[in-house]
């Protein structure tokens, strides 16, 4: 018989990077939702983080706007700040802070490819790193990836965000193998065309193109990242699960 | 605080850990290798993740890496105190 492992410890932190607006918001209230404590991270908006740490405490729940910049390569204070202030270690990490710096590949120059690559593939990693010594010492751990669509497929304008988030499932799956047996999970989600800040001028043609006809909301990421972090999903891991439409069917 | 690095503060902390990863605690010796133990590369990255805790001494996967019998775990930890 398949046991099923331990559930989510008393006092479980999130950390969700890039939580002050949009998918990460989201995330955060989602998983909040859920009974997680929050660790709402920002870097320049702290008006949204302090926004988002608000809705959760409306509504119940437990959080903290927690300010760095996840490319400084020390990610120690972020987790210690998170602990200290919501009183329990981090059990969950949602790499969610993202940049694009578009333009076509023979243009591209190496700080829009350093840019990207540094916050959404290799802040990514590091944050992974520091993140499973809780983990793996709490026997238990969710670390999830908010990837894309773009990456596994193509999106002319984006050669450094497709490989970053390419680069980030390759990351999930390997890390996922290596921590497995230790209660700890790690998978990606792969958003297609969500209505944020970052998506607001897309094309009727490319929304013609999703086979729901319709681009989605945060909510649809956030729902997906909060079965990934739940104890249901304790027996998934190293997987993509895409929130898209269809795009990628 | 770190506490202080000696010998046998070190193998009593090993042989604490080592059951935690499914070790049999009358196998373990100093001159026990790993591999005979059943104690694969995430636990050992485990372990020195405790000794760190512990001691403060960091050993990375290069250090980690050379490492055979539980006594050449100890023996470098003392060694990277130094």
């Amino acid at each position: 018989m398949g046991d099923r492992l331990v559930a989510r410890p008393d006092n479980a932190t999130a950390l969700v990077t890039g939580a002050s607006k949009g998918i990460g918001a989201a995330i955060a209230k989602a998983l909040a939702a859920d009974g997680w404590h929050v660790a709402v991270n920002y870097r320049s908006d702290e008006d949204g983080a302090n926004a988002t740490v608000k809705a959760i405490e409306d509504a119940g729940g437990k959080a903290v706007a927690l300010h760095a910049d996840v490319t400084n390569g020390a990610p120690d204070e972020l987790f210690k700040q998170a602990e200290e202030q919501l009183g329990g270690p981090v059990l969950a990490l949602v790499n969610n802070a993202g940049v694009t710096a578009d333009g076509l590949a023979i243009q591209l120059d190496d700080d829009a490819w350093d840019r990207v690559i540094g916050t959404n593939l290799t802040a990514a990693f590091r944050l992974t790193r520091r993140a499973m010594r809780p983990m793996i010492k709490a026997r238990y751990g969710r670390i999830i990836n908010v990837a894309s669509v773009v990456g596994p497929r193509a999106n002319a304008g984006q050669s450094n965000y497709a490989a970053a988030k390419a680069g980030l499932i390759g990351m999930t799956k390997t890390v996922a193998a290596e921590v497995a047996r230790r209660g700890v999970t790690v998978n990606a989600v792969a958003p297609g065309f969500i209505e944020t800040e970052m998506t607001k001028d897309i094309p009727d043609a490319v929304i013609e193109a999703i086979p729901a006809r319709r681009v989605g909301a945060p909510d649809d990421v956030a729902a997906a990242v909060r079965f990934l972090a739940s104890d249901d999903a304790a027996y998934v891991t190293g997987t993509t699960l895409y929130v898209d439409g269809g795009m990628s069917a | 605080m770190a506490a202080t690095v000696t010998p046998e503060a070190v193998e009593k902390t090993v042989v604490e850990a080592l059951p935690q990863f499914g070790v049999d605690e009358s196998q373990i010796s100093r001159d026990a290798t790993f591999e005979e133990l059943d104690v694969d590369s995430l636990d050992l990255a485990e372990l020195s993740q405790i000794i760190e805790d512990e001691y403060g001494v960091q050993l990375k996967g290069d250090d980690v890496g050379k490492i055979k019998t539980v006594g050449d775990a100890i023996d470098l930890v003392v060694a990277k105190s130094g």
